[in-house]
């Protein structure tokens, strides 16, 4: 993704809630269960769409013991995997709508 | 169940976290079905305001999965402002309802709210049998156009057929209509006794030969040797293990605001109109004495061969006049399955100086899922 600026937005399909410190996402279509680590819940909470991915990081660094560098390649990876999944939207712009849904075929 | 579910009910459950909560937004309803156990005069159901506050308050005690059903859910005129809310507190929901009143506006807004399923009642593919058990005219018919509405906006829909002896004849029917509609269904001979105590509904429940036919019909139970195995030996860990989810990862709350350990277990633990939810779930007495039950300190069911894989409904206990006590209902289940009486009955046949009682009260209580459902 380089150096340009990266937003990531929670879908507002999904159904989630915080459990014993950890983020536990079901997709309501096809239930697929996701369960985050405390890393990835801090990063899934901070993914409103408005927040660069760079403010992001520097929360990781302020909570959680990593290395700058270390944790933006993390995060990245982290959004973009989500992103495939459907369950997180990433831009280079700020996020202010829920993308069209598809739909079934 | 997938191993990231159990991991999360593990979880929730060690945590004392109600991952699972009923919400009855109504017992009005727009049918009258011979067999339903509600009162469905409104006798002051919680306000727009008021539901939001549990939803709230569910929210914040950590559930996530939410059922929102009644009566019927649309007979409230502010159902969707409450899905809508739920929603954006990211409940994955199930909503129950008979369909009736589901048009294309309702359709579309279900499937725009990402609601995970809908669960319609049908018990027959018969106009004649199941509009005489909803006493509504037409409604299988819009029952019907109201599933395809919402399939074909592809809103994952699960029919769900009560089997009593007025409909056992046509569920091949009711499993027939659900796949030409593309949809899931599910079958379940439970019939709960009326809230008020009356069980006269439950002699329109299946028994008996009825009951073992069903148990061992292997397009609705899979495997009939495995479903129907002798019990193996009982072992500790059946005698400590957590009987089931009511109080410790679910709980039920009427439209007035009662809340209980489940929707089959009417004993009244709270009001979230007096106390917070929290303070019920985690002090109510009576929510922490379901909460200790396991089956080593059952009195009979302790000493019973099903013990390790009968289905107890501590609710249906509860509502024979001790949650301690044996439940009839799965006594019958577990004795249709196994042919193998359960300590229940060999009791209460020795108490009879040798009459049998097995056939004498309707057995009902089975659930059989045939497809996997959310």
């Amino acid at each position: 993704m380089g150096l340009m600026a990266i937003y990531a937005a929670r879908s507002k399909q999904v159904a989630a809630r915080m459990l014993g410190g950890e983020m536990m996402i079901m997709s309501p279509r096809d239930t697929t269960l996701f369960n985050l680590n405390d890393v990835g819940s801090v990063i899934w909470q901070s993914a409103d769409g408005q927040t660069p991915l760079d403010e992001i990081v520097a929360r990781l660094c302020a909570e959680f013991d990593v290395a700058p560098e270390v944790a933006r390649q993390d995060a990245e990876s982290f959004i973009q995997e989500l992103a495939e999944h459907g369950i997180l939207h990433v831009s280079d712009q700020p996020i202010t709508a829920e993308p069209p849904r598809q739909e079934p075929a | 169940m997938s191993v990231l579910m159990e991991e999360m009910n593990r979880r929730a459950l060690t945590l004392g976290i109600p991952l699972g909560a009923h919400l009855d937004v109504t017992y009005r309803c727009n049918e009258r079905c011979v067999h339903c156990y509600l009162d469905h005069d409104d006798h002051g159901e919680m306000t727009t305001t008021e539901m939001k506050d549990v939803l709230d308050q569910l929210a914040d005690a950590g559930t996530l999965f939410l059922t929102l059903s009644g009566g019927e859910v649309f007979m409230r005129m502010d159902f969707f402002e409450i899905l809508r809310y739920a929603r954006e507190l990211s409940f994955c929901i199930k909503i129950k309802t008979n369909a009736f009143m589901i048009r294309g506006e309702e359709a579309d807004l279900i499937r725009d709210m990402d609601v995970s399923s809908v669960q319609v009642s049908i018990y027959s593919h018969r106009p004649e049998v199941h509009d005489g058990i909803t006493l509504l005219p037409r409604s299988l018919e819009r029952s019907i156009a109201g599933i395809r509405l919402l399939q074909q906006r592809g809103v994952k829909v699960i029919i769900a057929n009560v089997l009593m002896r007025e409909n056992l004849a046509d569920y091949e029917g009711v499993r027939a209509l659900a796949r030409s509609l593309g949809v899931e269904s599910t079958i379940d001979p439970t019939i709960t006794p009326k809230m008020d105590g009356d069980r006269s509904i439950l002699d329109m429940g299946i028994a008996g030969k009825e009951l073992r036919d069903i148990m061992h019909n292997a397009d609705l139970v899979g495997n009939v040797d495995d479903f129907c195995a002798t019990p193996p030996p009982v072992g500790d860990e059946d005698l400590d293990t957590v009987p089931c989810s009511a109080s410790h990862t679910y709980c039920y709350i009427s439209p007035y605001g009662d809340v209980f350990p489940c929707v089959q277990f009417p004993l009244p633990t709270g009001n979230v109109r007096k106390q917070k939810f929290l303070d019920i779930w985690r002090y109510s007495p009576q929510m922490n004495d379901v909460r200790s039950i396991r089956p080593r300190e059952l009195p009979v069911c302790s000493t019973c061969s099903h013990i390790g894989t009968c289905t107890r409904c501590p609710g249906l206990a509860y509502m024979q006049g001790d949650m301690r006590g044996p439940s009839v209902q799965d006594c019958e289940k577990s004795y249709a399955r196994t042919g193998i009486p359960s300590a229940n009955m060999k009791l209460r046949f020795t108490a009879t100086n040798g009459h049998p009682v097995a056939a004498s009260e309707p057995a009902s209580l089975v659930q059989i899922q045939l497809a996997h459902a959310c």
